[in-house]
């Protein structure tokens, strides 16, 4: 330091005073990190959301063939419709020149549903009811050769916002912008009538 | 005592009396007068087409005034939020005033700013050295559309929901992390109360400030740069001998009186919609949002309001939806890239041969075409049409390297071209 008590440049440690700015931005940024945690967390769905996407139960047995019933769970329409004979036989003869993803490769849905019926049981297709497209509601179709979707129509689900098809199976059709199947949600029969959405088998019954 | 105050901008000196002088030794309410509006000098060979920035202002000041009154009355939440918007309709004094205020400045907004935007494609205000004001008035865009995407879900109507519904699912299309980050933006395992309440939030506080921040930001640029002209000329290169630009005019009073001419002209068409027909046919106001919010039924038709519908018809074109997605988010951000894919040497179209202009003509056609087309449904032609303007709209940015390189290009004058008015 100079006689006088001004600082000069010779004086300042620069190397040192560089470590000392590098090392305040440096915990101060990691501080920021820490900080922006509980705000972002904040946005996650709460306690309560939580508590109320608790397993819902369906009673099929009211079900008539060819009959669909919607139930919600988790804030999303679950479509649950017990299949004709002859439906679950057309899906057999749709394949890969129609579907885009006969096998459920890359569509989502439990291990017990990645099969070409997408279900445990022949007859009961469990599928959430939003079109893997945006998120619309897809409208039964069942019919074969209804009138709006031509005459060569399997029957299966169309969506009104952007015309994706679905089969019986909930598996999408080439030429519907959706590109994966309908998703399979997580489920179980617990006895012979009654079906629970949101367990993988029947002695998760009462897990939330 | 009087004092001379010499504003840096070097207009005229400014006479003060006391308080004045008072005044302005604490805080440079003069100075910045004359750095901003007496001493900026702008063209003085501005058309119809610079009318549109000072009322993007003007429809700002609206939105924020009609917006912090509507928050009186308003109540967000899944059983109040539609029941709230009935209540200002009917009942609160003027609420319906205020209500169709907002709701039509929403659209006026966008008007305003989609042909202020189209003035900086014609001229070429977004070349050298205007680059980062042309930036960060694409982020005020980009903040505009967030703001009235969040406004548009409020009133929690139907097509509020869906509307919610479709957009947020747009983030699930993005790879590994897309399901986690729906469910993070929901704050449910659907579209509900929590995501409402966050969207209040975002629509009255966070967006908000945003967006004055980057007005301001736009404002400061073009303090800088100076504007840019149908010339295209800079007019800062032909100085007088004072120092001032020769075909510059002092902001205020010049434009700012003519400024006053285009706002009572637009408040003209504002208030014929306000009063008159505020729904304007279903586009301002989408007829389903007339019912409450309905996660059991989906309208039969789902599209957004007429300022994202070319967006929404380029995602719509794609068959497959993470690519539709993408392009769709490219079809906004491509503009961004716009003063470097633009390499003519000339600004203004006047100057420019007959490759821009074509180019130019056909990307309008096809903004409004598809505009047009993200109204209908996505079937048969419509969505032949829309793949065909989809690769025209992008033609235009991806071509753009080679024909402003090749178009032949006219000479540009010395001085702005204007004429007096006799």
């Amino acid at each position: 330091m100079a006689d006088n008590g001004v600082t000069t440049e010779e004086d300042v440690d620069s190397s040192r005073r560089k470590f000392l700015l590098t090392a305040t931005v440096g915990v101060g940024a990691v501080g920021a990190v820490f900080a922006a945690v509980p705000f972002i967390a904040s946005w996650k769905p709460s306690e309560r959301a939580r508590a109320l996407g608790a397993p819902a139960k369906v009673d099929v047995s009211k079900l008539e063939p060819g009959q669909m019933t919607q139930v919600t769970w988790r804030k999303q329409q679950i479509f649950v419709v017990r299949r004709t004979p002859e439906m679950v036989a057309k899906l057999q003869q749709l394949g890969d020149a129609v579907l885009k993803d006969p096998e459920s490769k890359s569509s989502e849905q439990p291990e017990y549903a990645k099969n070409e019926i997408r279900s445990r049981t022949p007859e009961i297709l469990v599928v959430v009811g939003n079109c893997t497209h945006l998120g619309c509601l897809p409208k039964p179709r069942f019919e074969a050769g209804a009138g709006e979707l031509g005459a060569d129509w399997p029957g299966g689900f169309f969506c009104p916002c952007h015309g994706s098809k679905f089969d019986m199976a909930g598996r999408v059709f080439e030429g519907s912008p959706a590109s994966v199947n309908l998703r399979v949600p997580p489920y179980a029969f617990t006895d012979e009538r009654t079906l629970v959405i949101g367990i993988d088998d029947a002695s998760q019954e009462g897990v939330a | 005592m009087a004092t001379v105050v010499h504003p840096p901008g070097g207009a005229p000196a400014v006479k003060t009396g006391r308080l004045r002088a008072w005044i302005n030794k604490r805080l440079p309410v003069e100075e910045f007068i004359a750095n901003q509006l007496t001493g900026y000098y702008a063209p003085k060979n501005f058309n119809i087409w610079y009318f549109f920035g000072s009322l993007a202002l003007l429809v700002l000041v609206i939105q924020l005034l009609t917006g912090i009154f509507l928050t009186m009355f308003y109540k967000p939440g899944e059983a109040t939020a539609f029941d709230s918007v009935e209540f200002i309709m009917r009942e609160v004094e003027w609420g319906w005033l205020i209500r169709y205020m907002h709701s039509t400045g929403a659209s006026f907004f966008f008007i305003v700013v989609y042909l202020h935007m189209f003035r900086a494609l014609l001229y070429g205000s977004y070349k050298a050295p205007r680059e980062l004001l042309w930036i960060i008035g694409m982020l005020v865009y980009l903040a505009l559309m967030a703001e009235a995407f969040f406004g548009y879900v409020l009133p929690w109507g139907n097509m509020s929901f869906w509307g919610a519904q479709v957009i947020v699912n747009l983030f699930g299309t993005i790879p590994v992390i897309g399901p986690g980050l729906v469910e993070w933006i929901r704050g449910d395992y659907g579209i509900a109360d929590a995501t409402l309440n966050r969207f209040f939030a975002l629509h009255v506080v966070a967006v908000p400030l945003a967006l004055l921040l980057l007005v301001m930001l736009h404002l400061v640029a073009l303090r800088r740069t100076g504007s840019n002209n149908p010339d295209g000329i800079e007019i800062k290169e032909k100085l007088g001998p004072d120092g001032k630009p020769l075909d510059g005019i002092p902001f205020h009073p010049y434009y700012t009186v003519k400024d006053v001419v285009g706002v009572g002209v637009f408040l003209v068409f504002y208030a014929i919609v306000v009063f008159f027909v505020p729904e304007f046919g279903g586009l301002f106001l989408e007829t389903p949002n007339f019912e409450p919010a309905n996660p059991m039924s989906t309208p039969e038709h789902i599209a957004p309001v007429w300022y994202f519908t070319p967006y929404y018809a380029i995602l719509r074109a794609v068959p497959d939806q993470r690519l539709g997605a993408l392009l769709m988010l490219l079809s906004v951000l491509a503009f961004l890239f716009l003063p470097w894919l633009d390499r003519s040497k000339v600004k203004s179209v006047r100057y420019r041969g007959w490759m821009f202009r074509t180019a130019l003509t056909v990307f309008a056609i096809s903004f409004v075409a598809l505009g047009y087309l993200g109204l209908q449904p996505a079937e048969g032609v419509y969505v032949v049409l829309a793949r065909i303007f989809t690769v025209l709209y992008f033609a235009f940015f991806l071509l753009m390297p080679i024909y402003t390189r090749l178009d032949p290009v006219k000479p540009v004058p010395e001085r702005v071209t204007y004429h007096a008015h006799a």
